[in-house]
């Protein structure tokens, strides 16, 4: 077992919990936040929050290296380059179904 | 504690900022040309840019007793324009042997297309004509993994490189192992958002060890902290890390890899360069 923090378990939770728990918050009223748009529109077929869902449940599975699982849900697995730049800035998920479009 | 900042785009910082950064223990940084939030018009831009990377923020810096360094090219976000590419990577050599230009950086892949890696590639091969050093830039967010992966792969291409002259940077928790283990400088970035919190960065240290990992801030135009090591280090004192294991991320890791250029000395704290014949 990596023991390479070295404050213990007990430790760690007395340093971190507040600012854990504050966050955990403000991802839950983000999610509540998209129930209340303006135009109630189903936010699960968005692929951002597709793989933010995917997210979620890799942070709750019993496992570990939970940091590289969720840094792999949003990224693009492929080595393929694009055959020419279509937008400047990366959204943070990768677009599957976009990518596919790309190519055909 | 002392620190060298190892990738600060003060281009796009205030003079106040140096001196926060003075107060707070660096002594040195080195800046890589970038995108300046939009894209340039013409070669000529770019000249000018290098202008004031090797003439004007020297001074700058000094003022505050920071020694200043840069890396010189034309950043990912403009590689796909193959014309103007080659407009700027002609008038680099120019600027090589002014005495704070260490290397050609930061270059690299934004959204990982054929044009970049071609722009990529003609970057590398100008810092190998004039054994130079190299630091790279990986992209953002989704594109960070395949640009990683695309980049050491591209790398391999050039059998001169020797990966110890190489950073390549904002390595994060899935692209760190892959950059060490191919024997380069890696580098993590303290950046909001959209790169690494000072939580997450000490816990990489953690993980991979911190072997030729250097900290930076990469301070620019966005929302960004140039203080941001010095947050590290107060988050690594906070864990019970040792003063030692502090230093050697925030001084001597980024010191061993800039001293290698033959050009990067500090005489105020005695680090002088190694030979006559080492600088240019």
């Amino acid at each position: 077992m990596n023991r390479s923090c070295p404050l213990t378990t007990r430790q760690i939770i007395d340093e971190y919990f507040i600012e854990n728990r504050t966050r955990l918050l403000e991802l839950a009223a983000f999610l509540d936040r998209l129930r209340r748009s303006a135009d109630q529109a189903a936010w699960t077929s968005d692929f951002r929050m597709q793989a933010f869902s995917r997210a979620l449940e890799a942070l709750a599975a019993e496992s570990a290296d939970k940091v590289s699982q969720v840094q792999l849900l949003f990224s693009d697995p492929t080595t393929e380059p694009k055959p020419i730049l279509d937008e400047k800035s990366a959204s943070g998920a990768w677009n599957a179904i976009g990518a596919a479009l790309e190519v055909s | 504690m002392y620190y060298i900042e190892m990738h600060g785009h003060m281009v796009s910082r205030t003079t106040d900022d140096y001196r926060d950064m003075a107060m707070a223990g660096c002594v040195a940084v080195s800046e890589p040309a970038f995108w300046a939030g939009w894209d340039r018009s013409s070669a000529k831009g770019f000249e000018d840019y290098f202008r004031q990377l090797s003439e004007f923020e020297p001074k700058r810096a000094a003022q505050f007793g920071i020694k200043h360094v840069t890396w010189l090219c034309l950043n990912p976000k403009e590689g796909e324009d193959r014309a103007i590419a080659a407009e700027v990577l002609a008038c680099i050599p120019k600027f090589l042997n002014r005495p704070n230009v260490v290397g050609i950086g930061e270059i690299g892949m934004n959204r990982v297309t054929r044009n970049e890696i071609a722009t990529f590639n003609d970057h590398v091969q100008l810092a190998l004509d004039h054994d130079r050093m190299i630091l790279i830039h990986t992209p953002h967010l989704e594109d960070k993994l395949k640009g990683t992966r695309v980049t050491i792969e591209q790398l391999q291409n050039f059998p001169r490189i020797d990966p110890k002259r190489v950073l390549i940077d904002h390595g994060e928790e899935h692209t760190l192992g892959m950059i060490l283990n191919a024997g380069y400088y890696a580098g993590v970035t303290l950046y909001p958002n959209t790169k690494v919190s000072v939580a997450r960065a000490v816990d990489m240290i953690e993980t991979f060890g911190a072997e030729r990992i250097t900290i930076s801030s990469a301070c620019d135009w966005g929302p960004s902290v140039p203080t941001a090591v010095p947050q590290l280090m107060l988050e690594m004192r906070r864990r019970g890390h040792s003063e030692a294991l502090i230093r050697k991320v925030v001084f001597d890791n980024p010191l061993e890899f800039l001293m290698q250029s033959g050009k990067f000395e500090l005489p105020r704290l005695g680090i002088q360069l190694r030979s006559a014949s080492a600088a240019d």
